[in-house]
């Protein structure tokens, strides 16, 4: 896996997007810096529609950004073909997303093993590595559930396995317990930390919740495209000054 | 990686039993249809092709225009034009091997309590060479019976089943006319004629003893056919010069004056047969086809359904790497894995039927090891034609607008 020798994971130059809707085209980000080095755990808050999944959707290469750099552990991703972006979302990054998006049909284990298809990995080690995974994340006795069967707080665990499979550079996490209830978010978020103190992955992640945010190191606002605050993460009453 | 797509691909198709099943079901409806005409035409076409076998090489039919339906000058009043004489002056011809006066005629056959009525032939020796005609007990018709106008009979297979069973026929007495006739041979089985009778539903017996004991005619020299052999194929054309020329010649019909007979290439006649079933068996063939490009269209409408349904499904796979390639090789291996099953089934099914059709029917069928093959090929033409636009699709879609369609 090339490294950024700088241990620079994500670098964020004048990133512009817009949306082009039929009422015209909609500015959403508005030239956004932002460095992120190796082993942070950075939050993303903002209120609603202040442009924060876009932001994330352009970190993952799901979405291109309109203007502007983004290089991803040393790939400049603005040359990049789909093929070379379906490749960086495959081996550099794992999202999880508010919904899960597990695919329903396919057990536990075929979920977390998914990327590995696509990455080329031999049966063996996919079906070994996935045991592993779930293990992990404290779902190993349930394998060959299916998504359907297991509570949110489990699915969502699922997730993270699957978004480690291929041990991603970057873990990307949108509202990841939006869905779920606060003893559960906590334990999600416990497992976040624990990943990141561990095991040193770099993680970002988008809450509402300063009661999420708290287990980040690293707060960054966004209030209608604009980043309005980048720092160490806030209490309630500060954040709302 | 081609493995796991492959199972990928199969656990979807399972996912959804009823909707592949119907979408299956066009491929195999194709497919049996396909291989159901064929085989029929096949059949067909085997039939045609041992009659004409059957026929005798080289073959002419003259018949005197008495006879004919279409012909100007009917009527029973009138002399019949062909006689025993215009046969041996034929012979004398260069071109002609061989000459067949017949005289025929439909007729009761008994034997013991058994009666049947079957097709009456008075013929000469050179009718089984003429015919290719081999008698496979007993003794073929002889110069002598001719000449003295014996009573024996000749039988085909079928009368023989008819009036005899299991029987042995040589040697019995048949009464035809109330006149009694020695079996003096059976004929070789011979089957179908091209034009659908079945030829061993025959008596063959002296030409002499039918005209003059049988059939009673007024005209005792007179003949309704003679059928003519030319030496070889090539010698057809100067063949079918030559008789009607010297027949010509022989009633003194000026030039320009329709003759009353006709001279017909039976093989000719049996070619224009061969080719119309070769035709109607292409038809069959073509519309068995357009019911596969219809099943073809159903794969096509449902892979379309189906890469909307899961669209989500795309998106997630996209977010965790799938290449456009690999979607498109998920869509397109389902579109095939449909098609080629579909068209197993239905092998299955047209074979079954051709056998059913063979067993319930008269209609004779023929499954070909190449029309299979070419129903797997076209199967799986399809299953990427058909396939190719809705797995494109997929694989076109943006991972972020495909994960957003709810
Ligand atoms: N596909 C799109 N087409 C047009 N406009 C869009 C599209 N996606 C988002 N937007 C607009 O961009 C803005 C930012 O949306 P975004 O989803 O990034 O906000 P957000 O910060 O994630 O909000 P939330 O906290 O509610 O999830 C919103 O005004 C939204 O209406
Ligand atoms: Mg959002």
């Amino acid at each position: 896996m090339a490294t950024a020798p700088d241990g620079v994971v994500v670098g964020i130059e004048h990133l512009y997007k817009q949306y082009e809707t039929a009422a015209g085209p909609v500015p959403v980000l508005k030239d956004v810096n932002l460095e992120i080095r190796r082993g942070e755990f950075v939050a993303i808050m903002g209120p609603s529609g202040s442009g924060k999944s876009t932001f994330m959707n352009i970190l993952g290469c799901l979405d291109t950004p309109t203007r502007g750099r983004y290089v991803l552990d040393g790939h400049d991703t603005s040359a990049l073909g789909s093929d070379d972006l379906a490749r960086l979302r495959n081996r550099f990054i794992g999202f999880v997303f508010q919904g899960f998006n597990l695919l329903p049909r396919a057990s536990l284990l075929e979920n977390v093993a998914l990327p590995l298809i696509y990455a080329g990995t031999p049966r063996r080690e996919r079906s070994e590595r996935a045991h592993e995974l779930l293990e992990r994340v404290g779902l190993g006795r349930h394998v060959e559930h299916h998504p359907s069967q297991i509570s949110g707080g489990q699915q969502q665990r699922v997730a993270i396995a699957r978004a480690l499979a291929n041990r991603p550079s970057l873990l990307l996490a949108d509202e990841p317990t939006g869905n779920l209830d606060t003893a559960t978010s906590h334990e999600i978020m416990g497992l976040f930390t624990q990943l990141n103190a561990e095991a040193g992955i770099t993680i970002v992640l988008v809450t509402h919740e300063h009661d999420v945010a708290r287990f980040a190191q690293r707060e960054v606002t966004f209030v209608d495209g604009i980043v309005t605050h980048d720092g160490p993460v806030r209490a309630v009453e500060e954040a709302a000054r | 990686m081609i493995g796991a797509i492959l199972r990928e691909a199969w656990k979807s198709m399972g996912a959804n039993k009823l909707r592949t099943f119907l979408t299956m079901l066009g491929m195999v409806i194709g497919v049996g249809a396909v291989i159901l005409m064929l085989a029929i035409g096949q059949g067909a076409q085997y039939v045609v092709k041992q009659a004409i076998a059957s026929m005798g090489s080289n073959l002419f039919i003259v018949l005197s225009s008495f006879s004919t339906t279409s012909g100007v000058r009917s009527g029973t009043g009138q002399a019949p034009t062909l006689t025993v004489n215009d046969a041996r002056a034929l012979l004398e011809l260069n071109t002609v091997a061989e000459v067949a006066p017949m005289q025929p005629g439909s007729r009761q056959i008994v034997y013991g309590a058994a009666n049947w009525n079957t097709q009456v032939y008075g013929v000469t020796p050179g009718y089984f060479t003429v015919r290719d005609w081999a008698v496979v007990d007993g003794d073929p018709i002889t110069e002598t019976d001719v000449r003295n106008a014996t009573r024996v009979a000749i039988v085909g297979q079928t009368v023989l089943d008819r009036l005899f069973g299991d029987e042995p026929a040589v040697g019995k007495t048949i009464r035809l006319e109330n006149i009694p006739f020695t079996v003096a041979g059976v004929l070789d089985r011979k089957g179908q004629s091209f034009d659908g009778r079945d030829q061993d539903d025959t008596v063959l017996i002296p030409l002499t003893t039918a005209q003059r004991k049988v059939f009673g005619s007024q005209f005792p020299n007179s003949v309704r056919m003679i059928m003519v052999q030319a030496v070889s194929e090539s010698a057809m054309a100067q063949a079918e010069e030559d008789i009607n020329r010297l027949l010509r010649e022989r009633r003194r019909t000026p030039e320009g004056q329709e003759p009353d007979f006709t001279v017909r290439n039976l093989s000719a006649v049996a070619d224009v047969q061969a080719q119309t079933t070769k035709v109607m068996s292409l038809l069959l063939g073509a519309v068995a086809c357009v019911s596969l490009v219809v099943g073809g269209i159903g794969i096509m409408n449902i892979m379309l359904v189906s890469v909307t349904e899961r669209t989500r499904e795309i998106g997630i796979r996209m977010a965790i790497g799938a290449r456009r390639r690999d979607v498109l090789a998920q869509f397109l291996l389902e579109a095939i894995i449909v098609s080629v099953l579909g068209c197993v089934i239905g092998v299955a099914l047209g074979v079954g039927g051709a056998l059913l059709a063979m067993r319930l029917t008269s209609i004779y069928t023929e499954v070909t090891v190449w029309s299979v093959l070419l129903s797997f090929a076209v199967a799986t033409l399809i299953g990427v034609f058909f396939g190719f636009y809705p797995a494109r699709k997929a694989a076109w879609l943006k991972p972020i607008e495909a994960l957003r369609y709810q």
